[in-house]
């Protein structure tokens, strides 16, 4: 089974993020990255089905030169090669735009199976696997937890909402986006990271794949929230703070 | 263009709490716009479903009926409300941001050339759509260009399903054009996970643990403090995942919905998917290291500190305010 993952690069989980002079994005300088978490377990998804049923994984991220510690952590983690879309306009492309790179560089290796995380954990659309497998003309399922071969396609498990799930089958190819969690993810071996310094990362330019880029949903301004409720935030070391919770709860929301 | 076009999703037989908060944002927006608006409910048999959305203000509701559209696939979804909207021309397609519509709109709005502003929390004059990003640290204003019909699905909780005006709209029939052969995919019935023994939804008091607990190791501080309280124990999705806690424990969009008088959330930055479980919380503490989180746009009470050194005080200080 050949099986492509679709991987993205996002603002660290706890990084401090600040908005950037023009109010659109982020200040990206001085911000530290990591592989988005869905995509993780899509990527031992691929790396069990592999094992499982032997086949080849690639993995294919769109971004500029940043992501390529995150390719080389793919790959350190089993994935067998790589193709890097550089690109260094993602922010300004919308869903449909960044699914339109990606198909570009899906189709030509015409792979069994798609994979790619629910969403994002920075823009958190949710979009992306979904619009690629309409762009590829392929059957697709989203939020799945795990993955089955059968002789004639796939069975795989969807998450629905309040604790339901649902089993589906469904032909390959076919685009699945994967749920966290199904999964326990590996850690890069030694061996692994050794490894895959030697392994094949080949770049091709958005330029190159000739898709349009004007965004059909333009994010125009970025700001912070507004609070929904005044929170009251209890000072003093954290013996005080929690004597003064107390006494809030008990006297004040009279919860205690 | 035909206005602004409500898809309504069933749930046991009637339109989903969401499809009505989806209607109430259908009905603001067409107030913002001057727009009409009207409904489309989808299925193989939606009189009675078409009948009681027919109750509220709406100009028309059609009913988009086909014995190949009796149990939710993305294909036959698609290729129904595709022929719809090419029929109809809306210039605003309004959906419930359910799992299900994240599974066929964006496929849909691709189809047609558009883009899906998913996951939506409110609108304002142009008109802009509000979204999260970073995980609810930041929002982002979003606007459709171009020509063809705007695709927006709003969230669960951000309009009231009962400020949905009451009218009575007209009722017809599209009949979708699909072929057995179209639907590539073959859904079983639902089913449920592991047995359901823990009832968070009805617990008055919760301790919620996410990430900022660090290790399964420092579980048991968060236990103390669930126990002083005389509080069920929950958690943020990332620590079912991990295994730290078992999965019927989970608050959120994929877990339970709470309603408890006292939510504690402990070392939880508060990403949206974990804070449409606890809306329903009367009084919501957040303990975190971190004072941008999220959680404290929400939170009544915060305290900002190491939960290593935070928990253990404030369990102690409970044990003595019992005493």
């Amino acid at each position: 089974m050949k099986i492509i993952v679709a991987i993205k690069q996002v603002p660290e989980r706890d990084a401090q993020v600040r908005i950037d002079a023009a109010g659109k994005w982020i200040e990206e300088s001085g911000l530290q990255y990591a592989l988005n978490e869905s995509d993780a377990y899509a990527l031992e998804e691929a790396l069990q089905l592999k094992e499982k049923h032997g086949g080849e994984v690639v993995v294919l991220t769109a971004g500029p030169e940043r992501v390529g510690p995150t390719i080389r952590e793919a790959l350190a983690k089993g994935a067998d090669r790589a193709i890097h879309i550089d690109c260094a306009d993602l922010g300004s492309r919308d869903a449909l735009g960044v699914a339109k790179l990606l198909a570009a560089a899906v189709k030509p290796e015409n792979p069994d199976l798609v994979l790619t995380g629910l969403q994002s954990d920075d823009l958190g659309q949710g979009q992306t696997g979904v619009i690629l497998a309409e762009l590829l003309g392929l059957p697709h399922s989203s939020l799945i937890l795990h993955v089955e071969k059968t002789d004639t396609g796939l069975t795989v498990k969807r998450e629905l909402e309040e604790g339901w799930f649902r089993t589906i089958e469904l032909p390959t190819p076919a685009v699945l986006t994967i749920q966290s969690g199904g999964n326990k993810l590996r850690y890069a071996t030694l061996m692994g990271i050794k490894r895959a310094k030697t392994k094949e990362v080949r770049t091709v330019t958005a330029a190159e794949l000739a898709v349009d880029s004007a965004p059909v949903a333009v994010l125009e301004r970025v700001a912070l929230p507004q609070k929904q409720k005044s929170t009251q935030i209890l000072p003093g070391n954290p013996k005080e703070a929690a004597a003064a919770l107390v006494e809030k709860l008990k006297f004040e929301a009279r919860v205690l | 263009m035909s206005g602004i076009w409500v898809v309504i999703e069933e749930r046991d037989g009637r339109a989903s709490r969401i499809s009505l908060e989806a209607i109430a944002a259908g009905q603001k927006l067409a107030a913002l716009t001057g727009l009409a608006v009207n409904a489309v409910v989808i299925g193989a048999q939606t009189e009675p479903l078409a009948a009681e959305v027919a109750a509220k203000a709406l100009g028309k509701v059609v009913r988009t009926e086909h014995p190949l559209l009796a149990a939710y696939t993305a294909d036959g979804f698609t290729l129904a409300l595709q022929q719809f909207i090419e029929a109809e021309r809306p210039d605003y397609v309004v959906f419930p941001h359910t799992y299900q519509v994240r599974d066929y709109a964006p496929k849909l709005a691709a189809r047609l050339g558009q883009v899906l502003i998913g996951d939506v929390t409110g609108f304002a004059e142009g008109p802009v759509f509000v979204r999260q990003l970073m995980q609810g640290r930041l929002n982002g204003s979003y606007r459709h260009s171009g020509n063809g019909p705007c695709f927006v699905s709003v969230q669960a909780g951000a309009f009231r399903a009962d400020e949905a005006q009451a009218g009575t709209a007209a009722i017809s029939d599209f009949v979708p054009a699909i072929e057995p052969a179209q639907i590539r995919t073959k859904p079983s019935e639902r089913f449920r996970g592991a047995a359901q023994t823990v009832d968070l939804g009805s617990a008055q008091m919760i301790v919620g643990v996410g990430r900022g607990i660090k290790d399964p190791a420092n579980i048991p501080i968060a236990q103390e403090l669930a126990t002083a309280l005389g509080a069920e124990l929950g958690a943020s999705r990332p620590i079912c995942d991990n295994g730290w806690l078992p999965m019927e424990r989970q608050i959120g969009s994929s877990g339970q919905t709470i309603s408890p008088k006292l939510y504690l959330a402990v070392g939880i930055s508060g990403a949206i998917q974990h804070l449409v479980g606890i809306k329903g919380s009367q009084c919501v503490v957040a303990i975190n290291k971190d004072p941008d989180a999220p959680i404290f746009e929400v939170a009544d009470y915060g305290i900002v500190g190491d939960l290593m050194e935070v928990v253990p005080a404030l369990t102690e200080a409970l044990k003595a305010a019992k005493q």
